[in-house]
C-alpha cells in the first residue's frame, strides 16, 4: 500500500512538468471513445425504442404475407378465431399527375379502412389518414408530391381511376424514408382496386393480411400454439412483433456494429498515437528512471509510475469521451433520420457510458503497454553513460499478441462473425504492417542512397527521416492508416456509382417497359417507333410454377430432407420466356440450344441457369415438369447457361424454345434506349395515358434514387471517417509536438552556427513533406488495393480509381502534414537560439 | 571479514560484434568502513566502469564483489537496487537530478524507496545543511550547477549511506564551487562515517582521500595502501 502511494505520488511529481504533452496523449483517444459511445448509445436507445414499439412497426399482430391469394380455408379459419383482419394488396405500377403530366413507377398500397391496427399513418392534414378510405381518395407519398409540384387539391391517376389527393403521407408504419425512396408509397382504398384495372395476368401483386389478437389473451401463447402451426401448415409467410423485433434489431445492429467498428478504427489511430507518443515520452525518461534504480527503485517501480500515468490520462480521456459521446448522440437522430421508421426518443444510457470508459482505458494502457515493458529493461548505469534500453522483451510481444486479440474480440462483438472478425483484423494489421514497412524501406533506402549532391535543405529534411528519435515510423502508420481508411470509403462509394452507371452506358437499354398485355404490344411498339426510340428487344412471359423434379412430386421433395434441393427452387413462381436463340449475356456451359419444338409429340427441352440447376440438383436430360396455369408441361434440361446480370437485359432462369408456350397466357417485356430526359417523360407519357397497366422502369430514375441513397448512406459514414480525420490529426500534432524537442536542438545547433531563419523554414518543410507524402502515397496505394479487392471479389466489376480523388487527397494529406509541422516548429525559427537554449533545451 | 567493499579478480569484458574489448582486467582491492579512496586514471583506463560494478550498477564478468556483506553477482538487478538503496549513495559528474522532481523531492526520494515516513522534515535539514534552504522548491534546471550538485550530495547522504561513490563530483564546475562542493562532501563524510569512493583526474582531490587506486588500461596499476605499506 505504501509502495502505491509512492508510485502515485511519483506519477502525479513527475506529470506537472508534462502536463501539456500528457493533454496531446489523452486528446487522441477522446474522439475514437466519444464515437463509440455516441454509437452504442444511440443502439441501445434505438433497441429500447424497437422492443416498445414493435407493434406500432408492424401495425398488427401478426402480417401475413404471399405472392398468391391466401387459400379460402385460411380466411375461414382466421374468421373461425374471431381475429381482426385488414387486408392489403401491394404492386408496382405507374402514377400520372393530370396536373402536369408527370408520371413516375410507384408502390400501391390498397389498404382496408380499420389498417392500422396499432400506430398510424402520419399524413398532412392529419385527418386525412382516417377520411381518404372512407371519400375513396388517395394518399401520396410527400417526396413524390413535392417531385412533381403537387398539392392536396390536386388528383392522381392510378390504372384507369383518377384519385383526389387527400393528403400527403410523412410516415407509415415500418418504412424509412429510405425505403420510400426507392419505392415512394400511394395508399388507395382496397375496395378501389378492382376499378383500377391492375390486378392483371402477370401483375406481380404483393398479399398482406393484418391480424390483431382478440384482447385479453397472451398473444405470444396463442400465437405459438394456434396461429403459428396453421401458417406453417399452409406455407405462409408472416412476421410476428418478436420476429419483426428480432429482424430490426438485426438490421440496426448491422448498421450500428458496421459504424462501431469506424468510429473503433478512430480509437485505433488516437491508440497508435498514444503509444507512439508514450514511446517517445518514455525514452526521454531513461535517464530519470536510471537515477531511479540508482536510488533503489526496482524495474517494475521505475514502469509503475509511467504506467499509472498512461492509465490515469487513458482514463480521464476515456471519461471525457464518454461524457462527448453520449451528448453527441443526440445529434444522431438527425443523422439517421432517413434509415430510422419512427422518431427516436433519447436518454442517457448507463450501459455505453461505463463500456467506452472500459474499452478506452483498456485500449491505452494495452497499447502503450508496449513501449512501456521495455523500461523495466533500462540499466542503472545509463546514469553514467548513455546505453538507450534494451531489446524488446518476450512479454512485449506478449502484448502485440494482446493488441491484436482486442482487436479481433472487439471486431467480433460488432460484427458477430468470425470470419468478418478475422477479415477486418487481418486487413488492419496488414495495413499497419504495409506501412511499417515502407517506412523502414523508405528509412533504409534514405540512407543507402542519400543524395550528397542535393541542395542543403533537401538534405536535412531527408536525413531528418532517419536521425535519432526520428518520427518515421509514427507518422507514415498513422497518416498512411487515416488515408487509407478515408480514401477506402471515397473509392467504394465510386464503385458503387459506377457499377450502376455501368449498366447505363452506351447502346444498353435504359428504359424497361412491363406488364405489356399481348393486345397491347403492336401498339406499344408502334408507340416507340413514332417517338424514334429503338425497340432493343421485346420478350413474352409466361408465369408458372415447378410440378415435379426428375419423376417426384415437388411436395413429396420438400418433405424429403435428405433431397439437398433449395427450398426457394420448389416455391417461386417461375417468370419464363421463350426464344429461338441465345442473347449475347447468356453462354452455354453444357449441352445444346435447341431454339424450336418442331411438333407437339417432340420432347421438349428447356435451358436452365447455372446456380438454378445446382440448386435443383438436376443434370443435363433430367426431367422436369412446370404447371402453367393449370397445363402440365413435361420437358428436358437441354443445356445449362451462364448469364451475365449486370446486364440492362431481360435474363431468365429458365428458358423454353420457341413453339411451346406460345399459346400460353403471358405479358410482355419491351426494353429501349432513350438520349434526352425530356423525350423519355413525354414517351412515358403517351405510354401511361394510354395504357395505365404498363409499368416503366427509368434506369436515370434508378440512376438518381440510387445516389441519393448512397449519399445519404456515404453522410453517415463520412460523419463517422470524420472522427478518425480528426484524431488522425491531433495524432499528428501530438507526434510532430513530441519530436519538436528533438528537433528544437538540432535547429537550434544549426541557428547558432549560422543557418538563416529561411534555411530552418525549408529544412522543416522537406521533412514534412517527405513524411505526409510517404504516408498519404502509401494510403492511397493501400485504398486503392482495398477498393480493387472490394470491386474484384464483392461486386465484380472493373475498377478504375477517380484519379482526381486520389490527387487531391495526397495534396490535402500532405499540405496539412506540412502546415501542421512548420506551424509546430514556428517558435525555434520566430526566437534567438539562446532565449530557446535556456527555456526549452 | 569487515571490509565495506571486497573486490577478488575482477574482470569486464564488452563484446561488439564478434570483438570484444576488455575493460578491466584482475582487480582486487577491498576498502575499511569509514575510509576513503579515489580511483585516478587516464580516460579509456576503466574508472568509472570500475565505480559502476562497486556500486552493482552492472554486472561483473568474471570476479566477485562484496559490497556491504552482500555478494553482488549472486543478486539480481532489483536485488542489487535494494542493496543500493539501503546502503549506497551517489554523487555524479552530470549531478542526475530528476528534472521533474523539485529539490526537496529529489532529496526525498531515497528516504521514501526505503519506506520512512514523515521525511520530509529529515530532506529540510539535509538541504539546510547544504546551504539551499531557500532553494528547495526550485527545479533542476532553475538551479546553478553549484546548486545542483549540492542537491546531489544532501540526496546521497539522505539515506545514510554506509558508502558513497562519487563519479568526478567537480568536474562539471568552475574552481571555486568545486571546491565548496569538496568541502561539503568530506565534511559529511567525516561527519556521518560513510565510506567514500571518488572517480577523478583531479591528483588534488585524490590527494585528500586515504588511498588512492591508479588504473590503466583497465588494470591496477598503483595501490597507494599497498605503495605506503611497501615503503614501509
Amino acid at each position: 500500500m505504501q509502495n502505491l502511494n509512492w508510485l502515485l505520488k511519483m506519477a502525479w511529481r513527475d506529470s506537472r512538468r508534462n502536463r501539456s504533452r500528457l493533454i496531446l496523449f489523452m486528446s487522441s483517444i477522446v474522439l475514437g471513445i466519444a464515437a463509440l459511445v455516441a454509437i452504442n448509445s444511440f443502439g441501445d436507445n434505438l433497441t429500447q425504442q424497437i422492443n416498445s414499439e414493435a407493434k406500432e412497426l408492424l401495425g398488427a399482430d401478426v402480417e401475413l404475407e404471399s405472392r398468391s391469394p391466401f387459400p379460402d380455408s385460411l380466411y375461414q379459419f382466421l374468421q373461425d378465431e374471431n381475429l381482426q383482419l385488414s387486408e392489403e394488396r401491394a404492386f408496382a405500377s405507374m402514377v400520372y399527375f393530370p396536373k402536369n403530366g408527370g408520371t413516375r413507377l410507384i408502390n400501391v398500397r390498397a389498404v382496408e379502412a380499420n389498417y392500422p391496427f396499432y400506430g398510424a399513418i402520419e399524413t398532412t392534414p392529419i385527418s386525412s389518414a382516417k377520411t381518404y378510405n372512407k371519400n375513396q381518395d388517395a394518399l401520396v407519398d410527400q417526396s413524390l408530391m413535392l417531385q412533381f409540384n403537387i398539392s392536396p387539391d390536386d388528383s392522381v391517376r392510378i390504372g384507369t381511376t383518377i384519385f383526389s389527393i387527400a393528403g400527403e403521407i410523412n410516415k407509415t408504419p415500418g418504412q424509412s424514408a429510405i425505403t420510400t425512396t426507392v419505392a415512394p408509397p400511394v395508399f388507395i382504398p382496397f375496395s378501389k382496386l378492382e376499378g383500377t384495372g391492375l390486378m392483371q395476368r402477370g401483375s406481380r401483386i404483393n398479399y398482406k393480411l393484418y391480424i390483431k389478437f382478440p384482447d385479453g389473451i397472451d398473444d405470444q401463447k396463442y400465437f405459438n400454439e394456434v396461429l403459428k402451426p396453421r401458417l406453417e401448415k399452409e406455407e405462409i409467410r408472416f412476421d410476428d412483433v418478436e420476429e419483426r423485433k428480432e429482424e430490426l434489431g438485426d438490421a440496426y445492429s448491422d448498421l450500428t456494429g458496421f459504424l462501431n467498428l469506424t468510429a473503433f478504427i478512430a480509437l485505433l489511430l488516437g491508440c497508435i498515437g498514444v503509444a507512439s507518443s508514450v514511446q517517445v515520452y518514455v525514452k526521454e525518461k531513461v535517464k530519470s528512471v536510471a537515477i531511479l534504480r540508482c536510488l533503489g527503485a526496482s524495474s517494475l517501480q521505475g514502469m509503475y509510475i509511467f504506467l499509472i500515468q498512461i492509465s490515469i490520462i487513458g482514463f480521464i480521456g476515456s471519461i471525457i469521451g464518454a461524457a462527448i459521446g453520449s451528448s453527441i448522440q443526440y445529434f444522431l437522430p438527425q443523422l439517421f433520420a432517413d434509415f430510422l421508421p419512427f422518431e427516436i426518443e433519447l436518454s442517457f444510457s448507463l450501459p455505453s457510458f461505463f463500456q467506452g470508459i472500459l474499452i478506452g482505458l483498456l485500449a491505452s494502457v494495452l497499447f502503450a503497454l508496449v513501449p512501456l515493458l521495455q523500461i523495466r529493461k533500462v540499466s542503472p548505469l545509463n546514469v553514467l553513460r548513455s546505453l538507450g534500453w534494451g531489446k524488446t522483451s518476450k512479454a512485449s510481444r506478449f502484448v502485440y499478441v494482446l493488441v491484436v486479440l482486442f482487436v479481433f474480440g472487439f471486431s467480433y462483438l460488432q460484427l458477430d462473425s468470425l470470419k468478418e472478425a478475422a477479415v477486418f483484423t487481418v486487413s488492419l494489421l496488414g495495413a499497419a504492417l504495409i506501412l511499417m514497412g515502407v517506412s523502414r524501406l523508405i528509412i533504409w533506402a534514405v540512407r543507402r542512397f542519400f543524395p550528397n549532391n542535393a541542395p542543403f535543405a533537401t538534405r536535412q529534411g531527408l536525413a531528418n527521416l532517419y536521425r535519432p528519435n526520428n518520427q518515421t515510423l509514427i507518422l507514415v502508420v498513422t497518416i498512411g492508416l487515416g488515408t487509407a481508411l478515408i480514401t477506402t470509403l471515397m473509392l467504394s462509394q465510386d464503385l458503387l456509382l459506377d457499377k450502376v452507371k455501368l449498366s447505363s452506358s452506351e447502346n444498353q437499354p435504359n428504359m424497361v417497359l412491363f406488364d405489356i398485355q399481348s393486345d397491347q404490344v403492336e401498339e406499344v411498339v408502334e408507340i416507340t417507333e413514332r417517338d424514334s426510340l429503338p425497340v432493343i428487344s421485346e420478350v413474352p412471359i409466361v408465369t408458372m410454377k415447378l410440378h415435379s423434379l426428375k419423376g417426384e412430386f415437388v411436395d413429396a421433395i420438400k418433405e424429403d430432407t435428405t433431397a439437398g434441393v433449395r427450398n426457394w427452387v420448389l416455391r417461386r413462381e417461375y417468370r419464363v420466356t421463350y426464344r429461338d436463340e441465345l442473347i449475347d449475356s447468356e453462354t452455354i456451359l453444357e449441352g445444346e440450344w435447341d431454339g424450336r419444338v418442331e411438333s407437339a409429340t417432340d420432347s421438349i427441352f428447356i435451358s436452365l441457369d447455372q446456380g438454378l440447376a445446382e440448386d435443383m440438383k438436376v443434370g443435363l436430360g433430367d426431367p422436369l415438369t412446370f404447371n402453367v396455369q393449370g397445363a402440365l408441361i413435361q420437358c428436358y434440361v437441354g443445356s445449362i447457361r451462364e448469364i451475365d446480370w449486370q446486364r440492362v437485359q431481360t435474363n431468365f432462369l429458365v428458358v423454353f424454345p420457341e413453339g411451346v408456350l406460345e399459346e400460353a397466357p403471358k405479358f410482355h417485356v419491351l426494353l429501349t434506349r432513350y438520349e434526352k430526359v425530356e423525350k423519355s417523360a413525354q414517351y412515358q407519357q403517351k405510354v401511361v395515358s394510354k395504357f395505365p397497366n404498363i409499368s416503366i422502369i427509368d434506369l436515370d430514375l434508378i440512376l438518381k434514387t440510387v445516389d441519393e441513397v448512397l449519399g445519404k448512406i456515404s453522410f453517415v459514414i463520412q460523419f463517422m471517417a470524420f472522427f478518425s480525420i480528426i484524431t488522425g490529426v491531433i495524432v499528428l500534432i501530438g507526434a510532430v509536438n513530441i519530436s519538436k524537442f528533438q528537433r528544437m536542438q538540432e535547429a537550434v545547433l544549426l541557428r547558432t552556427i549560422g543557418a538563416s531563419r529561411k534555411q530552418i523554414v525549408r529544412i522543416n518543410f522537406m521533412e514534412y513533406f517527405f513524411l505526409g507524402s510517404i504516408a498519404s502515397l502509401t494510403g492511397i496505394i493501400i485504398a486503392i488495393l482495398s477498393a480493387w479487392g472490394l470491386a474484384y471479389f464483392s461486386f465484380e466489376t472493373v475498377f478504375v480509381p477517380n484519379l482526381w480523388a486520389v490527387l487531391i487527397t495526397y495534396i490535402a494529406i500532405t499540405g496539412l502534414t506540412v502546415f501542421i509541422g512548420l506551424t509546430n516548429s514556428r517558435s525555434v525559427v520566430n526566437k534567438p537560439p539562446l532565449e530557446i537554449l535556456r527555456k526549452e533545451v | 571479514m569487515n571490509q565495506i567493499l571486497a573486490v577478488e579478480n575482477l574482470s569486464k569484458t564488452y563484446q561488439s560484434g564478434e570483438k570484444s574489448l576488455t575493460v578491466l582486467s584482475d582487480i582486487n582491492f577491498e576498502i575499511e568502513p569509514g575510509s576513503s579512496c579515489a580511483i585516478i586514471g587516464p580516460s579509456g583506463s576503466g574508472k568509472t566502469t570500475l565505480l559502476g560494478l562497486c556500486a552493482g550498477l552492472d554486472e561483473a564478468g568474471t570476479g566477485s564483489i562484496i559490497l556491504d556483506g552482500k555478494q553482488l553477482e549472486k543478486l539480481s538487478e532489483d536485488q542489487r537496487a535494494a542493496v543500493r538503496n539501503a546502503s549506497v549513495g551517489f554523487i555524479f559528474q552530470s549531478f542526475n537530478l530528476l528534472p521533474t522532481l523539485t529539490a526537496l523531492e529529489n532529496v526525498m526520494v531515497p528516504l521514501e524507496l526505503l519506506g520512512k515516513k514523515n521525511v520530509k522534515p529529515i530532506a529540510v535539514d539535509l538541504l539546510e545543511k547544504v546551504g539551499l534552504g531557500d532553494r528547495m522548491h526550485h527545479y533542476a534546471s532553475q538551479l546553478s550547477g553549484g546548486e545542483q550538485q549540492r542537491v546531489s550530495i544532501a540526496r546521497a547522504f539522505a539515506n545514510q549511506p554506509k558508502i558513497l561513490f562519487a563519479d568526478e563530483p567537480t568536474g562539471n564546475l568552475d574552481q571555486e564551487t568545486g571546491e565548496t562542493i569538496e568541502a561539503l562532501i568530506f565534511n559529511l563524510n567525516k561527519e556521518l562515517g560513510t565510506t567514500l569512493i571518488l572517480v577523478t583526474h583531479d591528483t588534488e582531490l585524490a590527494k585528500r582521500t586515504d588511498r588512492i587506486l591508479q588504473l590503466k588500461g583497465g588494470k591496477l596499476i598503483k595501490d597507494s595502501a599497498s605503495a605506503t605499506s611497501e615503503k614501509a
